[in-house]
């Protein structure tokens, strides 16, 4: 790849880029195609959301409306009794608490493990783009690797290591946990998006006498906006959703709420209330979604800007 | 990088050098250990007769003959080479062609690509229920599509040990091809225009251009989704359990499910040991390749 | 041979770190998150508040324990394990091997346990004659649900043998409806099995087969004719069995849409809920051939070590368990019979009442049997694999001669 497109792009990067850009600029379309783009686009809106308008649906129908049938249809019976029950009375365990007490446990579990995790992975992708020295290939190689361990396998030799440390059973134990995993993905997208960032900057700092945090602090980080937002929602989605380690290494007191709902969910026994299951599912899902939706648009912006070029 | 040639080094100079390294020490001792030293101790009890917990019998290669002999395992592996690349493939190519199609000044964009990108936010045990009634014969499609009036409308995949496999790929798709998209997307933004220009001055078509200059361009795109995508088909665990429990039978049985199944539930931790180091290099011959030509090219 | 490592689990478990629990409060963990299930579960935890204990509640669902299974094994290799675990049969044994449970022989003897609890239960309950779990019901597996309106409509007798069953099903058939109601599992697929081969080979047989595991019955003619067997009754099964859930099944049986379930006791609670009442709306019998044999799992509370001797919150726990009154309370409500012969059964129902009568006759006459296809026959890597075979030849993955080899080889391998 030739230099000047790339340091165009890089530069690119600093300030983002608002509107279409690239190829949509140069390549026109004629009407016919546009309104079997249009169509095209619009059934793939369907397919996607589907499940989610049978989940909301159905979570608003009394169980007798959902056990006659007819899944897509609307509620004929509109009820917010479902999503009250799933937030405040369902059967958790011993006790009918909801899902309520166990958002605190994911939330004081998600949030620490989010922030440093982001950080640490700033961190990592500034030293190894700015900061050559030999090996740092490998050793990226090396920590993205880790990104593909399977959890399964690493349950019980985690679990010795938590008791050795003495962190069993506890929301640090289980930040630790999460830590551990995301640092892979985190340095992976702040690596990709500095390697693009232009070192002259950085080499102009040195020459001025700047140390390797202030350079961190007054120029690295002011632009990484776009991939933090990228960062941060990759890693609070998947640890907001992840089941095994929540399940794993909690204590009576630190469930997230994962595993509060996987117990609304799956219970055995019983008639199966649907519409607590769908409500209380998609309560779970909200800080996700929310997430998304908010930030939704700074994540093509920050992909764009860099991790997406390898 | 520059470097005064001083006749002696200050101390300062040297922590000044080594603290690049130093901030990189934690993360990489940490995965060293929890990464590496971990893959080692699943390599170790592989040779164990660990049962329900870690054993310190040597065993040698039993559980790996042990392994091979079963059944189930040849029917897990299958099903992920099957899975695994309609998985990737099929999420490339939707993920490329919604985002071409996004990518031409649509209105509502923002809104389109929200609805596209929200299922990753999902976890499956949310809508592994949905998913699972949308797929049974009697209360989901079939049965909504027959009551429209087309009587003979079947759509039993999810009951049928050859077809199960597919409502997988279905639903995965369905959860992952919105990011995908939303990489591409990136890309076709950062696409340089100059060279499209001169192409189109030359008289050459849209396809062409797309096909010649755009999709190339989107190499390393590809790239990143490839990581993305089989990071996801090896770890989906939570998907199968959700929506078939690795049936009807064995039919939608993958190397995840297998390696917990004995690890957890059938309390041979040996045999899934050697299923999870089986697994390991599974992946490690398909990424550590890829790694190493992108990275290479880096340096 | 795991000499090593008996001292693995509990050299762990006594190095307990401290968690948060107060000193007079037990934890634990189980899977009981249902509705009817949890409020059996609240009887044994005001029992134990009023003697000032406290409950800490670890409900992991899943797959009938799977999960929580899982989360126990991280729970131990971390030092942390939880006080009491509610577990079934042979995982018990696979514990106490371990070394990790706690030693109950003070209590058992103080309450006279060895008297009042069934030989075949304390098979599970005891590890080297000492005991490690308390017992808190017994489920029996060998029943049939039968939907009265139904046969009284088709003039069809409460089936007593393998070819009055057959043309029973075979009635139902015809008239239109669902004959077997009917969830592809393999648990469920294995529950049947369980009942089928005790039919058609009797006491002796199943001991054989399932508890010795001796590889010339497992791959003899029986067999053969079971898994036959196995193949008419998936005949009679509808076309959407698969992955279904065991109380949807309940429910085709509840709604006049099917007319047989072999399943378990615990469905009886699907149809008490949907207001039923056991011999007028709806039939239990034992399948035909199992009349006097009860193929049987019991849930129990194994007690985890907690350090050097058992702490007085897990003797408190215990003696609770198998006091009578919390047996027959909870029994009532779960649908099972009592871990305790010597309790009345006043509170139960008629299907209750029968359970319980069959257990104890089954008990004296040496007829009470582990059920195989619930962990309480052989090992769980050996039930996984027996589940295996007996799923394929069900989905018809290969036919009975095949299946009865693959059963012997599938045996060998696990154990």
């Amino acid at each position: 790849m030739a230099t000047s497109p790339d340091a165009e792009a890089a530069l690119a990067t600093i300030k983002p880029v608002r509107g279409s850009a690239g190829s949509a600029q140069v390549i026109r379309t004629g009407r016919g195609a546009r309104f079997l783009i249009y169509c095209v686009l619009a059934i793939f809106c369907f397919y996607y959301l589907l499940p989610l308008y049978v989940m909301v649906v159905n979570s608003l129908k009394p169980l007798a409306e959902i056990q006659a049938g007819g899944m897509m249809n609307l509620p004929r019976d509109w009820t917010l009794a479902p999503w009250a029950s799933a937030w405040s009375t369902a059967q958790i365990g011993v006790a009918a608490t909801g899902l309520r007490p166990y958002f605190l446990n994911s939330l004081l579990m998600v949030v620490p493990a989010v922030v440093i995790s982001t950080v640490l992975g700033a961190l990592n992708g500034y030293v190894l783009t700015k900061w050559r020295f030999r090996g740092d290939t490998l050793i990226f190689g090396l920590m993205l690797f880790g990104c593909f361990i399977p959890f399964q396998m690493v349950l019980i030799p985690m679990a010795r290591m938590l008791g050795l440390m003495g962190l069993a059973g506890s929301v640090p134990g289980l930040i630790f946990v999460h830590l551990v995993y995301g640092i892979g993905f985190s340095t992976l997208y702040f690596r990709n998006y500095y390697a693009q960032f232009p070192t002259e900057l950085v080499r102009a700092a040195m020459i001025d006498g700047a140390g390797f945090f202030t350079i961190f602090r007054r120029i690295m980080l002011p632009s990484s906006g776009p991939i933090a937002v990228v960062c941060v929602i990759w890693q609070f989605t998947n640890i907001w959703n992840d089941f095994l380690f929540g399940a794993s290494f909690s204590d009576f007191d630190s469930q997230p709420m994962t595993v509060a709902l996987n117990n609304l969910v799956q219970s055995s026994t019983g008639v199966k209330e649907y519409n607590v299951h769908f409500a209380g599912a998609i309560m779970a899902a909200l800080p996700t979604l929310l997430v998304y939706i908010v930030a939704g648009r700074y994540f093509v912006r920050g992909l764009m800007a860099g991790s997406v070029k390898g | 990088m520059s470097q005064p040639a001083p006749a002696s080094r200050s101390g300062s100079d040297r922590l000044r050098d080594a603290l690049p390294k130093l901030v990189l020490a934690p993360s990489l001792a940490l995965v060293l250990v929890f990464v590496y030293g971990f893959i080692a101790f699943t390599g170790w009890l592989s040779f164990t007769d660990s049962r329900i917990l870690p054993s310190f019998g040597w065993v040698g290669w039993q559980n790996y003959e042990r392994l091979f002999s079963l059944r189930h395992w040849n029917i897990a592996v299958w099903n992920l080479a099957i899975f695994g690349s309609l998985y990737i493939v099929i999420c490339c190519v939707l993920g490329l062609a919604l985002a071409i199609f996004l990518d031409q000044k649509i209105r509502a964009e923002g809104f389109i690509r929200t609805i596209y990108l929200y299922p990753m936010a999902l976890s499956f045990i949310v809508t592994g229920t949905a998913w699972k009634w949308f797929l049974d014969p009697g209360i989901g499609l079939q049965a909504v599509v027959r009551s429209w009036g087309w009587e003979t409308f079947t759509f039993d995949w999810i009951k049928d040990s050859d077809m199960a496999i597919y409502t997988i790929v279905i639903a995965a798709v369905w959860q992952t091809s919105g990011f995908v998209m939303a990489m591409f997307l990136a890309g076709l933004r950062g696409i340089d225009t100059e060279m499209l220009k001169a192409a189109q001055i030359d008289g050459a078509s849209n396809w062409a251009l797309y096909r010649r200059i755009v999709i190339p361009q989107l190499r390393p795109a590809f790239m990143s989704a490839f990581v993305v995508l089989a990071h996801m088909a090896i770890k989906s665990y939570d998907l199968v359990v959700a929506l078939t429990g690795g049936g009807p039978g064995t039919a939608t049985e993958l190397p995840a499910t297998f390696m917990y199944s004995y690890t957890f539930t059938r309390n041979q931790m040996g045999i899934g040991a050697a299923s999870a180091v089986i697994m390991m290099m599974m992946i490690g011959a398909i990424i550590v390749p890829y790694l190493w030509s992108e990275l290479r090219e880096k340096t | 041979m795991r000499k090593f490592n008996t001292t693995f689990a509990a050299a762990i478990a006594l190095a307990t770190s401290a968690t948060c629990l107060q000193a007079a409060d037990v934890e634990v963990l189980h899977w009981w998150t249902s509705g009817g299930e949890a409020s059996a579960l609240n009887v044994l935890k005001s029992d134990l508040e009023t003697q000032g204990i406290g409950w800490q509640d670890m409900p992991v669902a899943g797959g009938g324990g799977t999960q929580a299974m899982t989360v126990l094994r991280a729970r131990v290799t971390s030092g942390n394990a939880p006080t009491a675990v509610q577990m079934l049969g042979f995982d018990i044994t696979d514990w106490a091997k371990e070394g990790a449970l706690a030693n109950l022989n003070d209590i058992a003897a103080a309450e006279g346990w060895d008297d009042v609890v069934p030989e075949a239960l304390q098979k599970f309950s005891k590890f080297d004659d000492t005991w490690v779990a308390a017992p808190v019901n017994v489920h029996s597996t060998n029943w049939v649900w039968a939907n009265k309106a139904m046969l009284d409509e088709l003039g069809i007798a409460q089936p007593t043998t393998w070819d009055e069953l057959v043309a029973a099903l075979e009635a139902v058939k015809a008239s239109g409806k669902t004959a077997v109601a009917h969830g592809g599992q393999p648990w469920q697929d294995a529950t049947i099995f369980d009942a089928v081969l005790m039919s058609t080979g009797g006491p002796e047989f199943y001991q054989k087969t399932m508890i010795d595991l001796d590889p010339e019955a497992l791959g003899s003619d029986t067999m053969k004719q079971v898994f036959d067997r196995m193949t008419v009754i998936r005949g009679y099964v509808d076309d959407n069995f698969s992955g279904r859930d065991w109380n949807l099944a309940s429910a085709m049986v509840i709604n006049d849409e099917a007319a047989f379930q072999f399943m378990g006791d615990w469905a009886k609670g699907e149809f008490l809920n949907a207001g039923k009442v056991p011999g007028e709306d709806f039939l239990c019998f034992r399948f035909p051939g199992t009349a006097e044999q009860v193929t049987f799992n019991a849930d129990q509370f194994a007690m985890f070590k907690q350090g050097d001797a058992v702490s007085p919150e897990q003797a408190a726990l215990a003696t609770a368990i198998l006091s009578p009154s919390f047996q027959s309370a909870f029994n009532v409500v779960k649908g099972s019979a009592p871990a305790r012969t010597d309790v009345s059964n006043e509170a139960f129902d008629a299907c209750g009442k029968q359970a319980m009568a069959d257990l104890a006759t089954a008990s004296e006459s040496g007829n009470l049997l582990g059920s195989m296809a619930h962990g309480h026959a052989n090992p769980a890597s050996v039930k996984n694999a027996m589940y295996d075979v007996i799923t394929a030849h069900f989905n018809g993955e290969f036919d009975s001669e095949t299946a009865t080899q693959e059963l012997v080889s599938a045996v060998q391998i696990a154990m």
